[in-house]
């Protein structure tokens, strides 16, 4: 597997410019001999597909909902960062780059990395011009707040809908070019398969989700927007629908997978209900700046009400042990202690299974000091949507949270150009590894989504199509129908699975596996079990499983469910043996093999400064583990403290 | 909780359907999609007494934003609490305003003549992407923008902008009119971008584009029954429709 990752010679801050210049064009009058296939339509692949129209290509963009808007950037609350130092406040592009690398914790790519922080300030104009409604100063201005922690206020908002706000701007910008008919846009419609002639990616098998015909798609390159994995865990703060199926497929086809293991959790999540609980709702964690977390002192008192536990009895955890960043410590140090206060009995709220999984997150101190209304302007969202999903009123009762899954790091290995090891495959947003290492700060994502999509792939797929780009090719070519084949027996053994167990409780079953022993914290013999578990789970998953419906040929949810628990279930090992091989603590990776007496994580930069990109072998067979060392030759490499 | 789920069965491509009344044990802390997940999983588990099958509904981020849920609820889209997607309401809502161990809650799909049923509880909403796609937008290319600052905008505008921005395209407004009018959904577009500057240019012609294609998709028009405002999850308000018909007027005097 050939990882050079193209990383441009030169100064960091003049690699992109020189790149640009270097990489051949497509003459303006050729772009539209040459189809696209955008798979996605959030805010990558959205953006990527009103884009590379835009330019003059011809594109077919897919997604499996019934319209691109419901992608699921489209839950994203918090912000986007933008080096624009309108504030005044010392930022720019150097500062943020720095900050990105560091809060990855020295696991990501430098040249990627500095390049996203600067087209962070084009993003922002772009979405601007577009109509979306930032937050503004009364002057005029555009609002910024600080975020995650950050020094500096670089965060762009819109309330606490920026998602939707910038996937509708990109939304719009598809539309437009949906309009003008440069763009077809196949809602309702999954890809299975990649197809691969002469060892490029030329083409996709989808199913027409409606009337489950499978269609073949021929195209001069793929680009793949579909987002993470953390669907893995059942309960997460992913949508429903979201999966792992394309980015599996494109494994299975020979696209290395790059750090998996690398997840992040989300410390203000609420918590779980019962045990019918379908998702996670997360709640932006900008209610940790005035919230104060605590538990019961004594383990007697888990079950009263808050009310009834004097002040002398509660243990405010974190403002113990980190004293100078107290409630604010970063989000995985903050989940970590969460899960070790439950796992040692103090948790509180409702019992699921024997345990009580929920902290309080108390705003007495605060409406006390700041008043009830001025609370209510900074959280009354949050609040509303709290009691609604709970019952309860954070005005009167304190909040109980949990982490839970909420983002994933690790997706299919890219080079500068976004470009997977599968020439001609292109990976973006979340789906890609390139830009967070072991962790993501927040109001990174949004921007790194529209980055790729807006101001990379627009420039880095001409490249490939006017340099390696092998003539044309149809869909009757015989590499369609073999594909087509394929996804064929394996939707009719699917849609054959008669037993009586429905296809939830064996995905239920597996986040269990992945959350008990690849979640939060990780440790030898627990991967271990857990890779002896999910081969088990599967064969029973083909055994017992149950698809209602007969016919593979009609709108069949539950073989659409079928398919994605499917590639959840092999994908799965993939993780654990990333996981069990990366003997380090780092970012949103912590084993517990791997901290100081305190409980921190502990790195071995000497022998993990790498990617660990895992190649395909085979369902069942240990993949095999490539290595891309990372070079930090701006960040240094320095250890967390937040104490 | 001990419910009876009257719902609306529709099979994969036929004319029409029925009603089937299915019994189950829900939780007060279930949201309402969880309740109707536990009813299908007691329907596979037990599927020689339930050839039909499980219920087909759409759902996706299951936080009220992505706009996918869309079933009426005892005759109320997206059901009994306001502001609120079906994916939000919980089943103590219904506790909280009177149910009974054994009382009934109907649900059917979305009925407009410009959302098709696909079977049970999901429609085509395909004709709302139509509508964006004649004029949902402000024509700039990536990378035309200027500076972000360059154009100030009042808070009071932008906020504005914001509240019309909010609509999540679910078509409960639709499902809510006797007209099954788009008046609301096509008036939050063209009122948010009429709002901001960047959106002048375009400004006339998008709202004459965006009504057109609404009429050829064979929704209705606005009969002021104001019944999407009272059930839109977003809570957007029918000042849309009102600066959608003087958008319509300013177009139509500035044509002559």
């Amino acid at each position: 597997m050939d990882l050079d990752a193209k990383i441009p010679s030169g100064p960091i801050d003049k690699k992109w410019d020189k790149h640009r210049f270097e990489l051949k064009l497509v003459n303006p009058a050729n772009k539209r001999k040459y189809t696209i296939l955008v798979v996605g339509s959030g805010l990558a692949g959205g953006s990527a597909a009103a884009t590379l129209a835009e330019l003059g290509y011809d594109v077919e963009c897919f997604c499996f909902q019934d319209s691109p808007r419901r992608a699921h950037s489209i839950a994203a609350q918090g912000g986007i960062n933008a080096a624009k130092n309108y504030q005044n406040d010392g930022d720019s592009v150097y500062r943020l780059f720095y900050d990105t690398v560091k809060g990855g914790d020295f696991r990501s790519r430098e040249a990627n990395v500095y390049r996203l922080a600067q087209v962070s300030v084009n993003i922002i104009d772009q979405c601007v011009a577009q109509g979306v409604p930032f937050a503004r100063e009364y002057g005029g201005t555009l609002a910024n707040r600080s975020f995650g922690g950050a020094q500096v206020s670089r965060t762009f908002y819109a309330r606490g809908q920026t998602g939707q706000q910038l996937l509708l701007g990109a939304y719009a910008a598809l539309n437009r070019q949906v309009g003008r008919g440069k763009v077809r846009m196949h809602t309702r419609t999954e890809m299975l398969d990649l197809v691969l002639v002469d060892g490029h990616a030329r083409g996709l098998i989808t199913r027409d989700l409606v009337s489950g015909q499978l269609e073949r798609w021929a195209g001069d390159a793929v680009v793949l927007a579909t987002g993470g994995y953390g669907n893995v865990f059942f309960l997460s703060t992913n949508a429903k629908g979201s999966n792992v199926t394309a980015s599996y497929r494109c494994y299975k086809r020979g696209a290395g997978f790059a750090n998996p293991c690398f997840t992040q959790i989300h410390p203000t999540c609420i918590p779980v209900s019962g045990g019918y609980q379908s998702k996670l709702t997360l709640m932006s964690e900008s209610l940790r700046n005035d919230g104060r977390v605590w538990v019961p002192r004594s383990k007697e008192d888990v079950g009263k009400a808050p009310g009834q536990i004097p002040e002398g009895e509660r243990y405010y955890y974190l403002e113990e042990r980190y004293p100078s960043f107290g409630n604010l410590v970063p989000r995985d140090v903050a989940s970590r202690a969460a899960k070790k206060v439950c796992d040692d009995g103090y948790g509180v709220g409702v019992e699921v299974d024997g345990v009580r999984n929920a902290v309080y997150l108390d705003f007495a101190d605060a409406i006390r000091r700041d008043g009830r209304q001025a609370i209510s302007d900074r959280y009354g969202n949050l609040f509303d949507m709290y009691e609604r999903i709970s019952g309860e009123s954070p005005y009167e009762v304190p909040m109980r949270i949990y982490p839970a899954v909420h983002y994933t790091m690790g997706g299919l290995w890219v080079d500068y150009n976004l470009m997977s090891t599968v020439p001609g495959l292109h990976v973006l947003g979340e789906a890609n590894f390139s830009d967070h290492g072991a962790n993501r700060l927040g109001a990174s994502a949004l921007m790194q989504g529209l980055a790729d999509g807006y101001f990379v792939i627009p420039y880095t797929i001409g490249h490939y199509l006017a340099t390696q780009h092998a003539g044309d090719v149809t869909a009757d070519h015989p590499a369609f129908a073999q594909t087509e084949a394929e996804v064929r027996e394996r939707i009719d053994r699917l849609v054959n699975l008669s037993g009586d167990v429905p296809i939830d409780d064996f995905h239920r079953r597996l986040g269990r596996i992945m959350w008990e022993y690849c979640g939060m914290a990780r440790n030898a013999k627990g991967l271990e079990h857990a890779l002896q578990q999910i081969p088990a789970l599967r064969e029973e998953f083909w055994a017992n499983a149950r698809v209602p419906g007969s016919s593979a040929s009609e709108l069949n949810p539950w073989l659409e469910k079928a398919g994605r628990v499917a590639d959840f279930l092999e994908f799965a090992e993939i993780m654990c043996h990333d996981a069990l091989h990366r003997d380090e603590s780092c970012g949103g990776h912590f084993r517990e093999e791997h901290q100081t007496e305190e409980g921190e994580a502990v790195r071995r930069d000497d022998e993990f400064a790498f990617g660990s990109v895992w190649e395909y072998q085979g369902v069942g067979q240990s993949p095999k583990l490539h290595k891309e060392p990372f070079a930090f030759e701006h960040v240094k490499l320095t250890t967390r403290s937040y104490k | 909780m001990k419910v009876k789920f009257k719902i609306w069965r529709q099979k994969n491509g036929a004319p029409s359907g029925e009603f089937k009344t299915y019994d189950v044990e829900v939780a007060e802390e279930m949201s309402f999609l969880e309740a109707i997940d536990v009813l299908n999983e007691q329907l596979i588990r037990n599927h020689d007494k339930y050839p039909e099958g499980p219920v087909a509904f759409d759902h996706d981020c299951r936080e009220g934003i992505c706009g996918m849920c869309s079933m009426v609820i005892d005759g109320v889209p997206h059901g009994p609490r306001p502001g609120t997607t079906t994916c939000q309401l919980h089943m103590r809502e219904f506790t909280r305003r009177g149910f009974r161990d054994g009382d009934t809650i109907t649900v059917e799909p979305f009925r407009a003549k410009a959302f098709p049923v696909l079977r049970d509880l999901m429609v085509d909403r395909g004709s709302f992407d139509r509508i964006q796609h004649a004029g949902g937008f402000i024509s700039v290319g990536t990378g035309s923008a200027p500076d972000a600052n360059a154009i100030p905008i009042g808070k009071a505008d932008a906020d504005q902008a914001f509240d019309y921005a909010a609509c999540i395209g679910c078509g409960a407004c639709v499902a809510a009119c006797p007209n099954a009018s788009a008046m609301l959904f096509v008036g939050a577009k063209v009122s948010h971008l009429s709002v901001l500057p960047q959106g002048q240019v375009e400004r006339s012609g998008r709202a004459l584009k965006m009504i057109s294609a609404m009429d050829g998709e064979g929704f209705g028009g606005c009969t002021n029954h104001q019944e999407c405002e009272a059930v839109c999850p977003k809570e957007i308000s029918t000042d849309a429709i009102i600066t959608l018909n003087r958008e319509l007027m300013r177009a139509a005097v500035q044509a002559r």
